[in-house]
């Protein structure tokens, strides 16, 4: 098992251009977010509210590994929206979604980023997080069936280790060499429940060795870092080495969601973690410090991010509701006729 | 061409679809090199090669979830539960991802999960399950139950054309017990449609996989002891739920009796029971009763066995108490 928690000297490859492409996404990430407080604040945005403050760079970062172009696929994690975004999610549509807008990519059926568009590459989770492992599975066992180069993506949670699920799906992608990369965001809780309490083993990376697969743990507020090893796993998939468990290790600064009090949580620690390890921070620093970039160069992205935000939010906000019989359309494909007052006794529908 | 078995019926429709459509493909625990626990599908591997016909790890949650991607992708899976009793193993997967992938994501879902159920055969408690129930109450899935040979094959064709996730419940007590001729050609059997099994005017008995056989048998004995001339309705699909034949046969007859081999305590029979009440109550000459399965796990014993599900005796008890009424 390999361990990279120090920080790569070199920029991981990548062009300046696509630096600032990062620095966009994590910056786009934290202004989207930002805004669906407010709108949820206004009771705009309904239902929960689950936030991915302070872990930017581990969805940025690791979706940019993967390959559009060549129809790389990923399944994210609640506290995904920026790997949504990398992956060509656009800002109106995580608005409309969170909205519950009947024009949002659900149609109003789901919460927050359980959407899926096979044609961008994205597959819609569920809260049964676990089981997305095995779904992922299948859609590369599908490539490597058909022998496409493609590569899939799918992130789990430090909980969702626990999970049979997990397990099941994970073992059966070892075994059929699929190709794909198993990402474990362990953020430090799942809901209220500490890491120390989720499991006895020291590393969720270490549960690779269960499955006969490479296991490492990497600085998940690092993006470059977090580009690099998930790079390293995409290409060793894409050439048919199977699949890699990735562990980032982050820090969930916000609650599971907005209503979550963080009363578990240990005085000054989440202050620590904003104060000594903000990824958005870091990769700044990084970025002007040693990768050349100005100051103006990144003011220039926030006035872009804000404007795409602003304007993605009037549209949003114009949007209407679905219409209520529109729950009943699109459970099959060739749906059974049910007239109306099946299911509302006397009623003359 | 000479009969076949249930069974080999099967197995004709699981080759020819993957004959057909080379997205079709297998996978389960010990379907391939040892040709599945009934020998389902014996001589595939053979045929179709280790790509098409995957021995996969003791994980119904695992395949089947990789089966569900798979689909996504353009694939067309069937999943062997060795024994539909396993298939509680992948409840969650398929009722909150399977059922909903279609509804949720606009992400279509065309697999089958197939394998033997029911009891009749001393399998004891997880080797004897009906749990077509515990499916019929989520959307999302279709439940198909076959009784006959040829329906096993016509059925199991069109599930595996259909485009959402099917759930196809065979029965291992008729899987070498009943045989016969298979239409020739391009045999599939649409989903939703009722067929007549024996044709009645005094009172109807509204069945499905073994209970078919089971009603058979005491609609005959009804005829030579009594005279009464009983209609047997075989359901086929539990869903899509075959509504018209229903109270086609139902308006016939004005008396109904739903047999199942599930328990009877939500038991499928119930729908029937209120979609009866609803679309063809003034019909009705008599209450609608059932003959189910108590309310047990079901035994190992045979004595113990024998009195847990219904038998042709408790059907012809129930439906002379009907034709009385």
């Amino acid at each position: 098992m390999a361990i990279a928690l120090s920080p790569p000297a070199a920029p991981a490859g990548l062009t300046r251009s696509q630096l600032l492409e990062l620095y966009y996404y994590m910056r786009l990430t934290r202004t989207l977010e930002e805004r669906l407080v407010a709108l949820y604040r206004q009771t705009k945005v309904v239902g929960g509210l689950f936030r991915a403050l302070g872990q930017e760079a581990d969805a940025v970062g690791s979706a940019y590994a993967l390959d559009r172009s060549r129809g790389d696929i990923l399944s994210p994690l609640i506290r995904n929206l920026g790997s949504m975004l990398v992956q060509g999610a656009q800002p109106l549509e995580i608005l409309l979604q969170y909205m519950a807008k009947g024009d949002s990519l659900s149609r109003g059926r789901e919460l927050n980023i359980h959407i899926g568009d096979l044609d961008r590459g994205f597959i819609g989770q569920i809260s049964h997080l676990g089981d997305m492992v095995a779904i992922m599975a299948g859609v590369t066992l599908t490539f490597k069936l058909r022998k496409e180069p493609r590569v899939g993506l799918v992130y789990v949670g430090d909980g969702a280790t626990s999970t049979g699920a997990f397990h099941e799906g994970l073992n059966f992608a070892a075994v059929q060499r699929c190709p794909l990369v198993v990402i474990v965001e362990n953020n430090g809780y799942a809901y209220s429940t500490p890491v120390a309490q989720q499991t006895a083993a020291v590393r969720l990376a270490d549960k690779a060795a269960g499955y006969g697969i490479p296991g490492i743990t990497a600085d998940g507020n690092d993006v470059l870092a977090v580009y690099e090893v998930t790079k390293e796993a995409v290409d060793r998939a894409r050439k048919g080495g199977g699949v890699t468990l990735i562990e980032l290790m982050t820090y969930r600064r916000k609650g599971h969601a907005e209503h979550d009090d963080q009363s578990y949580v240990p005085a000054g620690e989440i202050e620590r973690w904003a104060a000594e390890n903000d990824p958005l921070d870091r990769y700044v620093d990084r970025l002007t410090d040693t990768l050349g970039a100005t100051a103006d160069e990144l003011d220039a992205i926030n006035d872009r991010v804000r404007g795409e935000v602003d304007r993605a939010t009037d549209l949003a906000e114009r949007s209407a509701p679905p219409a209520a019989t529109d729950a009943l359309i699109g459970v099959y494909a060739d749906p059974p006729v049910m007239p109306l007052q099946w299911y509302r006794e006397g009623s003359d529908g | 061409m000479g009969e076949v078995t249930y069974l080999e019926a099967i197995r004709e429709g699981l080759i020819e679809e993957m004959e057909r459509d080379s997205n079709v493909f297998c996978l389960g625990e010990d379907i391939g090199v040892y040709g599945g626990a009934f020998k389902v599908t014996e001589g595939l591997l053979g045929r179709f090669g280790a790509d098409r016909v995957i021995d996969t790890p003791v994980s119904e949650t695992g395949f089947v979830g990789a089966a569900a991607g798979a689909a996504h992708m353009g694939m067309r899976p069937v999943c062997e539960m060795q024994f539909i009793d396993f298939i509680s193993c992948a409840y969650s997967i398929l009722t909150n991802y399977v059922a909903t992938a279609r509804y949720r994501s606009f992400l279509p879902c065309p697999m089958v999960v197939r394998g033997p159920s029911g009891g009749y055969v001393r399998g004891g408690p997880f080797h004897s399950q009906n749990p077509e129930a515990a499916f019929l109450h989520t959307p999302g899935l279709k439940i198909v139950c076959p009784a006959t040979p040829a329906d096993a094959k016509g059925l199991l064709k069109a599930a595996i054309r259909d485009d959402d996730p099917v759930l196809f419940f065979e029965h291992k007590y008729l899987y070498r017990r009943v045989r016969e001729t298979m239409p020739t050609g391009d045999h599939v059997v649409p989903l939703g449609k009722a067929r007549v099994a024996r044709e009645g005017r005094d009172l109807s008995i509204i069945t499905y996989a073994a209970g078919v056989w089971k009603s058979l048998e005491a609609a005959e004995i009804l005829e030579r002891e009594d005279g009464l001339a009983v209609e047997v309705l075989d359901l086929r699909t539990l869903f899509p739920l075959d509504d018209d034949g229903i109270v086609m046969t139902v308006k016939k007859t004005n008396r109904a009796l739903i047999v199942h081999e599930d328990t009877a305590t939500g038991g499928a029979a119930g729908e029937v029971i209120a979609r009866i009440n609803q679309l063809a109550f003034e019909w009705l000459d008599a209450p609608v009763r059932r003959v189910a399965a108590h309310d047990v796990p079901l035994p190992y014993a045979p004595a113990l066995e024998d009195f847990v599900l219904p038998q042709t005796s408790d059907i012809v008890a129930a439906a002379r108490w009907l034709a009385k009424y």
